[in-house]
C-alpha cells in the first residue's frame, strides 16, 4: 500500500460524508414533504432546500466520479454487482430532482399533488437504500476471483443490511427534521422540533443496536479497532453527537442541534471507514477476493493527478458553497422567499 | 434477448435523452450572459426583464438535464463494468475534475442566477450568471475528454489488460479533444439561439410582447448566423481530425469501399455493405481528398482495407452525417436571410421567416442527436478505438432481464418528463414575459 491508496480511500470516505450531511437534509426534507398538507408549508419546505440542494447533490456525483477515478474495480463491481437497488435509487433521484424545479410552476392541485408524491418517495427511497448499501458494504459482498460481483438481488437484503438501512434512515430523516427547525417559523418549526423529537430515539436506539450486532456477527470489522485502540474514538464520538442533537433540540438551540446532527453523521462514517480499512468491499465468501485499495486503486499517476486536481479544485468549491449558504441563509419568509 | 444489446439500447437511449437538454442551456447561459452584459452596457431595465424571462424556460431545461445526467455519472459501472475496469485508470479522472471544477460551480451559482434578483447585488447576479454559463461550458470540455480518449485514446499504455495513464495532458488533449470541443460548444450556440429566436418569432406571430421580443429575436439571429457560419469551419477541423486518426470512420461517413487518389466527397447516396458500394451517388469529384488532406491527389483509405468485422455500422454513421450536414447549411441559409430582412427592416412582419424561425427550433437539437450518433456509431465496434471491443466491454454479471427492466423504466419515466417539460416551457412561453413590474426591487418571484 502507499500514501496515495491511503489518502483516496480517507478523501472519498470525506466526499461520501459530506454528501450524507448536505443532501442528507434535503432527503429528509423531503421524506417530511407529505406529513404537511398545505400548499404553503410544503412550499416552506422546498424553499427550505431550493437554493442548495443541487450543489449538494454534485457531492455524489463528485463521490461517483472519484471513486471510478481512484478505485475503478470498485466502482465496477458495486454498481455493477447492486445493479437493480442503483437503478432504483437513480429512478428516485431522478423524480426528486425535477419534482423540485416543476412542482410549483402550476396552480393545479393534482399537478402538485403528483410532484410531491414523487419528491417524498423520490426522496425516502435513497435515504433507505444509501444505509443498505453501506450495510452489504461492511458485511461484505459474495465477489468471484475476476473481482466480479457472484450473489443475487436478494443477497442484498439480508437483515443485517436492512438493519443499517433503517438507521441511515432514522439518521436522514432527523437531520432533516433539525434543519427544518432551522429555515422554517412558528409553528411549522415547533412541528418539525417535535418530529426530530420522534424519530431521535429511534435513531439513537437503532444505532445502538447496529453496533451490538456488529460486534457480534462481524468481528472482522472491529480488527483495526483493536489494533489500534485510538479508533474507538470514533464511535464514541458519534453517540456523543447524537445524545447532544436531544439535549440541543430540547432546549431550542436549532442550529447546535443541527450542528451536532453533521458531526453525528461523520462520526458514523468514520466509525465504519476504521473498521473497513483497508478494504474497500470485502468479499463475503473468500476474503483472498476483496476488493482493498491496493488491488482496486488507479495507478500512482492517476492518483497524484487526482490529488491536484482535487487539491486545487476543492478549496474553492467549499469557498463558494459556504458563500452561498450565507447568502441564503436564515428563515424562509412565506411572503418573499417562495420560488419553488 | 442479447445483454450486450440491451446495453447499447440503454446507454443510446439515456445519453440520447440527456444530450437533448445540456446543449440548449449551455447555449442559452451565454445569450443570458450576453443580455446581462447589455444591461451592464446600457443601465436599461429592460435587459434585466429580458433576462429574467429567458432564466426561467433555462431553469427548467437545465432542471431536466441535471436529473438525466445523474443516469450518466454511474451508468459506466453499472452496465459497462469491464470497461469501467479497463479505462479506470484514465477515464474516471474527467469525469471526476468535471464534478470539481465545472459542477459544483453551476449548480451552486444557478441557484444564484435563480433566486439572486433580490438577494445579491446586479453585480453578483451578472457574476452568477457567468459561471453558470463557465461551469457548463467547462462541464461538455471534460466530458467531451472522457469521449474523445474513447476515439483517439493517448498519454496511456496497456499493464495487465487494463489502460494505465502515461502522461495527463496527452490523454486530456488528445487528438480529437480540441475539434470535437469546439464542434460541440458551437452546436450548443446555434442551439440556444434557434431556441430564443424561434420562441421570440412565435410571440411576433400571435402579435404579443411584441417591443420586448423583438431584441430577443435580433440576438438569437447574429449569434445564430455567426455560429452556423463558424460551424462550417469548425466542422472541417473534425471531419480532417477523423481522416488523419479513424480513416474506417471517415470512409463510412462518405461511402469511400475502395482506397484511392482524387477521392470524392458525397452529397447523396445510398451505401450498401453487402454490394460494397454506394447506389444513386451524387459526387464532387476529388473534394474528399481536397478537403481532408488539403491535396486533390491524397489518398484516402476505402473500407476495403479493414477487417469487415470491423468496418462501422454504415446506415447510422453514414446518414446522420450526411443530413447533418444539410440541415447546418440551411441554418446557415435561414439566419443570414433573416439577417438580410433585419438590415432591410422588414425581419419583424415577415410572417414566413417567422415561421420559419418557429418551426426551425426543433432543427438544432436533432442535427445535435445525428451528429453524435454518426460520431459514436463511427467508432463501433470499438468502445475504445482499436483497444477495446463493445462487446468485451459490458457488465458480465447484470443479468439481460434486469437491463431490460431498466430500459422500460426509463422509456417510462423520461417520456414523463419530456412531457412535463414541454407542458411547463407552454405554459412559461404562454405566461410570457412580465413587462410591467420592474425587476429589481421587492418582487415576488413565484
Amino acid at each position: 500500500m502507499n500514501a496515495l491508496q491511503a489518502i483516496w480511500f480517507l478523501l472519498i470516505g470525506v466526499l461520501l460524508a459530506v454528501y450524507a450531511i448536505l443532501d442528507g437534509f434535503d432527503l429528509g426534507v423531503g421524506f417530511w414533504h407529505l406529513f404537511t398538507k398545505k400548499d404553503e408549508h410544503r412550499r416552506a419546505f422546498l424553499n427550505a432546500i431550493g437554493p442548495v440542494w443541487d450543489g449538494n447533490e454534485v457531492w455524489l456525483l463528485t463521490g461517483g466520479g472519484a471513486i471510478f477515478a481512484a478505485f475503478p474495480h470498485v466502482y465496477a463491481t458495486v454498481f455493477s454487482g447492486l445493479y437493480l437497488a442503483l437503478m432504483l435509487v437513480l429512478f428516485a433521484l431522478i423524480f426528486r430532482a425535477v419534482s423540485i424545479e416543476f412542482r410549483s410552476k402550476s396552480p393545479s392541485t393534482r399537478w402538485r399533488n403528483t410532484w410531491d408524491r414523487a419528491f417524498s418517495i423520490g426522496s425516502a427511497l435513497p435515504a433507505l437504500l444509501f444505509g443498505v448499501a453501506v450495510g452489504n458494504i461492511l458485511r461484505g459482498l459474495p465477489l468471484d476471483s475476476t473481482k466480479n460481483f457472484s450473489g443475487t438481488f436478494f443477497d442484498l437484503l439480508n437483515p443485517y443490511a436492512l438493519l443499517f438501512g433503517l438507521l441511515g434512515f432514522a439518521m436522514f430523516i432527523t437531520h432533516g427534521a433539525l434543519y427544518l427547525v432551522l429555515k422554517t417559523e412558528n409553528e411549522l418549526a415547533l412541528r418539525a422540533k417535535r418530529w426530530a423529537q420522534n424519530v431521535w430515539g429511534i435513531y439513537l436506539g437503532l444505532f445502538v443496536l447496529a453496533s451490538i450486532v456488529t460486534i457480534i456477527t462481524q468481528p472482522q470489522l472491529l480488527d483495526n479497532y483493536f489494533s489500534v485502540p485510538v479508533l474507538w474514538i470514533f464511535p464514541i464520538f458519534a453517540i456523543v453527537m447524537i445524545l447532544a442533537i436531544r439535549v440541543f433540540n430540547g432546549k431550542d438551540k436549532a442550529g447546535r442541534a443541527f450542528l451536532a446532527s453533521s458531526l453525528a453523521i461523520v462520526g458514523l462514517c468514520a466509525t465504519a471507514a476504521a473498521g473497513l480499512f483497508p478494504n474497500l468491499v470485502p468479499a463475503l465468501n473468500n476474503l483472498q477476493w476483496s476488493l482493498t485499495v491496493v488491488n482496486a486503486s488507479s495507478s500512482t499517476l492517476t492518483l497524484t493527478v487526482m490529488l491536484i486536481l482535487a487539491l486545487l479544485g476543492m478549496p474553492i468549491v467549499i469557498g463558494y458553497t459556504i458563500w452561498i449558504y450565507r447568502t441564503f441563509r436564515g428563515k424562509v419568509k412565506m411572503e418573499t422567499d417562495l420560488h419553488y | 434477448m442479447d445483454p450486450v444489446l440491451l446495453a447499447r439500447i440503454q446507454f443510446a437511449l439515456t445519453i440520447g435523452f440527456h444530450f437533448i437538454f445540456p446543449p440548449l442551456t449551455i447555449g442559452l447561459s451565454w445569450l443570458i450572459v450576453w443580455i446581462m452584459a447589455k444591461h451592464k452596457k446600457t443601465g436599461d431595465e429592460f435587459y434585466r426583464r429580458m433576462a429574467h424571462f429567458w432564466v426561467k424556460l433555462f431553469a427548467l431545461s437545465f432542471a431536466v438535464g441535471v436529473a438525466t445526467g445523474i443516469t450518466m455519472e454511474f451508468q459506466f459501472g453499472t452496465n459497462w463494468a469491464e470497461y469501467s475496469r479497463f479505462v479506470g485508470d484514465i477515464f474516471g479522472a474527467p469525469l471526476a475534475a468535471e464534478g470539481i471544477l465545472a459542477f459544483f460551480l453551476e449548480s451552486s451559482f444557478l441557484a444564484v442566477l435563480l433566486l439572486g434578483w433580490n438577494r445579491v447585488s446586479v453585480r453578483v447576479h451578472r457574476f452568477a450568471a457567468w459561471m453558470v454559463a463557465v461551469g457548463s461550458t467547462l462541464s461538455a470540455f471534460w466530458i467531451i475528454v472522457a469521449n474523445s480518449w474513447q476515439q483517439t485514446p493517448a498519454g496511456y499504455h496497456i499493464v495487465n489488460g487494463r489502460a494505465e495513464l502515461t502522461n495527463f495532458a496527452a490523454a486530456v488533449f488528445n487528438p480529437s479533444t480540441i475539434p470535437r470541443y469546439l464542434h460541440t460548444v458551437d452546436a450548443a450556440l446555434i442551439t440556444g439561439a434557434f431556441f430564443m429566436a424561434g420562441i421570440s418569432a412565435w410571440y411576433l406571430l400571435k402579435k404579443r410582447h411584441i417591443s420586448f421580443v423583438k431584441e430577443s429575436l435580433r440576438i438569437g439571429l447574429i449569434v445564430g448566423l455567426i455560429a452556423s457560419v463558424v460551424q462550417l469551419g469548425l466542422g472541417h477541423l473534425h471531419a480532417v481530425q477523423v481522416a488523419f486518426t479513424q480513416p474506417e470512420k471517415l470512409a463510412a461517413i462518405e461511402g469511400i469501399f475502395e482506397t484511392q487518389k482524387r477521392a470524392p466527397a458525397l452529397i447523396f447516396g445510398i451505401p450498401s455493405k453487402d454490394e460494397e458500394t454506394v447506389h444513386a451517388a451524387i459526387r464532387l469529384p476529388g473534394m474528399l481528398s481536397l478537403l481532408a488532406f488539403g491535396n486533390l491527389d491524397a489518398e484516402v483509405k476505402g473500407l476495403k482495407d479493414y477487417p469487415k468485422d470491423e468496418w462501422p455500422p454504415l446506415t447510422l454513421t453514414f446518414y446522420p452525417f450526411h443530413l447533418m450536414v444539410a440541415l447546418g447549411i440551411y441554418f446557415i441559409a435561414l439566419t443570414a436571410y433573416g439577417m438580410y430582412l433585419l438590415w432591410k427592416k422588414k425581419l419583424f412582419e415577415n410572417r414566413l421567416f417567422l415561421k420559419l424561425a418557429l418551426w426551425s427550433i426543433p432543427l438544432p437539437f436533432i442535427v445535435n442527436e445525428l451528429g453524435w450518433i454518426s460520431a459514436e456509431v463511427g467508432r463501433q465496434p470499438w468502445i475504445v478505438y482499436h483497444l477495446l471491443k463493445t462487446k468485451d466491454a459490458v457488465s458480465i454479471t447484470v443479468p439481460a432481464g434486469q437491463i431490460l427492466f431498466s430500459i422500460i423504466m426509463f422509456v417510462l419515466i423520461y417520456s414523463l418528463l419530456f412531457a412535463a417539460w414541454l407542458f411547463l416551457l407552454r405554459r412559461e412561453i404562454n405566461k410570457g414575459p412580465d413587462e410591467a413590474r420592474p425587476a429589481s426591487g421587492k418582487e415576488a418571484l413565484a
